[in-house]
């Protein structure tokens, strides 16, 4: 037996049922598994009960409503790789998308899974952030959203309440250009050593966050300031721009690579990125999809 | 214990199972399915890949008792007429060495060219950077796929042009 901790699994069909059976003691959600049933087969985590999300419609779907994208929890990176209306309004999404871990696992793993494992190095956290999205979390008393800056906290944990079901994310749409770069140890499937996502809109508008550089994604604001205004930075600002990320990230040591390698590495990474989105924003660069660290900068 | 039915390789199977059991673990211990092998055991390898609805995962991170209603596709299910295109093509470049990761790469290559017949490179290197092999370097493997892609494609534009 692969798993030895025993636990029960119940696959709720509306969402209402999964409310009341989340808000059972050691109850926890089931998406695609991939992080999950990884995590019961190392015995670091034991519920009591997984609660089968997968049936729920309210956690499907891709549409533009009101001006926002909205993307459903249990979209799969697959299906987001392949959406003509995530290629079109959020760009930035699919080119992370792409580098998720391998298709074996992208075609299982969902977004809300994604940001609900919260691990630092999660590939969905630095677009997410970039596009302000807010997490719509369903709970007894209705929906609840919370701006993806305020929801994480650390490393797996999140602004979500036991009980609460993360069912959606929107992003606010409009026209930019954005560039995700991934540093990973060799080419094809590997966690990030280090990530970068920029946005810019018409008029200068920047927004840059970075992934598993600290506890958890987070945005540069240091960067975002020394940008604003500025439609194709030279060569002066993006080593400004370097030094800046430099600052305001707190790498550790781990197995994937040591402090010190991330944090020159961000720099690096900032200035391809920014290169990319300007690129990008000026109808030149690369189409969307590609490993910016092997194209910008080239 | 739950009880589950599911399409195994085109026939229905009903099983028992716990919860806790993957579908790797019930494929391999409980139904005489041999040839997803448990590499890593946490998604990183693919060398215990299977078609689900037509799709490539991982079965060591898939509960069994979530693939109830849906269809499950192994090795075992691809040769049943018959070794395919691929498959020929693969023993006639002695492509493999050990075979471990063998029944992973076949289905993710196969699950490759029923969604996109004409894959480039890139496109081939992406689909199967998540099955590891030890022993070939990747060459061989990248080569006959894309050597198969071509010839289907050349053989199909054959047959629409005699028809």
């Amino acid at each position: 037996m692969s798993i030895a901790h025993e636990f029960d699994y119940v696959k709720a069909r509306t969402i209402k049922e999964a409310l009341q059976l989340l808000a059972q003691p050691g109850a926890v959600p089931l998406a695609g598994g991939t992080d999950l049933v990884a995590w019961l087969r190392d015995g670091a985590v034991s519920p009591a009960c997984l609660v089968d999300i997968k049936a729920l419609r309210e956690l499907r779907g891709l549409r533009v409503q009101k001006g926002q994208l909205w993307i459903g929890a249990n979209t799969t990176f697959a299906e987001i790789i392949e959406s003509p209306l995530v290629q079109k309004h959020a760009p930035l999404l699919m080119e992370a998308a792409g580098m998720v871990a391998s298709v074996g696992i992208r075609n299982r793993a969902t977004i809300g899974g994604n940001i609900c494992s919260a691990v630092p190095c999660c590939d969905s956290g630095p677009p997410l952030l970039v596009y302000d999205a807010s997490v719509h979390v369903a709970t007894a008393r209705g929906v609840r959203k919370i701006p993806m800056k305020k929801w994480f906290l650390g490393p797996r944990h999140t602004a979500l309440a036991k009980g609460g079901l993360v069912a959606g994310f929107s992003l606010p749409i409009g026209k930019h250009a954005g560039a995700f770069a991934k540093l990973k140890r060799y080419r094809g499937e590997d966690l990030a050593q280090a990530s970068v996502a920029v946005r810019v809109a018409a008029g200068g508008e920047w927004r840059v966050a970075y992934g598993s550089v600290a506890p958890r994604p987070l945005r540069g604001p240091k960067v975002e300031r020394l940008l604003k205004g500025v439609k194709s930075p030279d060569d002066a600002l993006l080593t400004k721009a370097a030094a800046l990320a430099e600052s305001e990230i707190a790498p550790i040591t781990d197995i994937r690579s040591s402090a010190i390698y991330r944090r020159l590495m961000v720099g690096v990474m900032v200035k391809r990125a920014i290169q990319m989105a300007a690129a990008r924003l000026g109808g030149q660069g690369a189409a969307y999809g590609v490993h910016v660290l092997e194209e910008a900068g080239s | 214990m739950k009880h589950i039915t599911f399409q195994l390789n085109g026939s229905a199977r009903s099983v028992w199972v716990g919860p806790n059991e993957t579908l790797l673990d019930v494929l391999r211990g409980k139904l005489g399915i041999k040839t997803p092998k448990e590499g890593c055991g946490r998604g990183d390898c693919g060398a215990c890949t299977v078609l689900l609805d037509g799709k490539a995962v991982r079965s060591c991170l898939i509960l069994a008792v979530e693939v109830e209603g849906q269809s499950v596709t192994t090795l075992e299910g691809v040769g049943q007429k018959g070794p395919t295109a691929l498959q020929k093509a693969f023993i006639e470049n002695n492509v493999f060495q050990c075979g471990f990761c063998a029944p992973g790469v076949i289905l993710a290559a196969s699950a490759l060219l029923a969604e996109n017949p004409k894959p480039s490179e890139a496109e081939v290197r992406e689909a199967l950077a998540g099955n590891l092999c030890r022993c070939t370097g990747y060459e061989p493997i990248v080569k006959t796929v894309l050597a198969v892609a071509k010839k289907t494609a050349r053989q199909s534009t054959s047959r629409r042009v005699r028809s």
